[in-house]
């Protein structure tokens, strides 16, 4: 595949950024004309990926989020979100529905699960104390 | 996140305008906890026809709003959801217990 077009964002991970992200990748994938339930699709994925991160990664609320955003031959959507924070062993536990740690403040665990079915393939690389990074694409059906 | 509540004979309607995220749960939360504590009602409904947005962060919010209402022996129902929404309700399998009317 060629990369066509590509950017990369770095944000403090703290509340609210996850909106500035989502609207940020949609405007960046806007030139390949996708469908509104495509760019529903992508916005809903990567809020969940950036609010993991701003909920998750950094118990002391102090890091930082990288978004890369790559388009291969103007029409496959890939993007990454990547942290520093604290990781997890298992990264098919945490894919699970429902699978939380923090339900005690209403946290629904099913980030990972609409990941999964908003977006075409997804994959979670982890390391405790290292940090985590997920991985999205998306196949945008030309529109225009 | 802005808010309007009307009660009607026990039957409470709180239309949200807004994006429900990260960034709004916890005053949505307050809000619809708030309506909840100060009213008698045998059911809520949620509308969503100003809410553009939900991600699962929202999916919490709903549970545990649906936890309280149901805990006072009423129903907890959404409508006017868009298609972005109404996918994560889809999905999560909220609408088991949510009823869209």
């Amino acid at each position: 595949m060629k990369m066509t077009n590509h950017v990369k964002i770095n944000l403090p991970a703290i509340v609210g950024n996850e909106g500035f992200a989502r609207a940020a990748v949609a405007a960046f994938c806007a030139p390949l004309s996708p469908s509104l339930e495509e760019i529903n699709d992508v916005k809903t994925a990567v809020s969940e990926a950036v609010t993991n991160v701003i909920v998750h990664a950094y118990p002391d609320n102090s890091g930082e989020i990288d978004v890369e955003v790559t388009i291969y031959d103007d029409k496959v959507l890939s993007v990454t979100v990547t942290d520093s924070g604290v990781g997890f062993a298992d990264a098919e536990e945490v894919k699970k529905p429902f699978y939380t740690t923090k339900s005690a403040e209403e946290h629904s665990g099913m980030g990972f699960t609409i990941m999964e079915a908003f977006m075409d393939d997804l994959e979670v690389c982890s390391e405790p104390g290292r940090g985590t990074r997920v991985t999205m694409r998306k196949n945008i059906k030309q529109h225009a | 996140m802005d808010f309007s509540t009307t009660l009607n004979r026990g039957e409470i309607v709180i239309a949200l305008d807004g994006e429900l995220d990260e960034k709004t749960a916890a005053q949505t939360r307050d809000y619809l906890d708030k309506r909840l504590r100060e009213s008698t009602y045998h059911r809520v409904i949620l509308d969503f026809a100003k809410v553009s947005f939900m991600d699962s962060t929202g999916i919490g919010v709903l549970l545990g709003r649906y936890k309280k209402v149901s805990e006072n022996g009423a129903e907890l129902c959404v409508k006017n959801v868009n298609r972005q929404i109404d996918k994560v309700f889809r999905i999560s399998g909220l609408y088991q217990i949510i009823k869209a009317v």
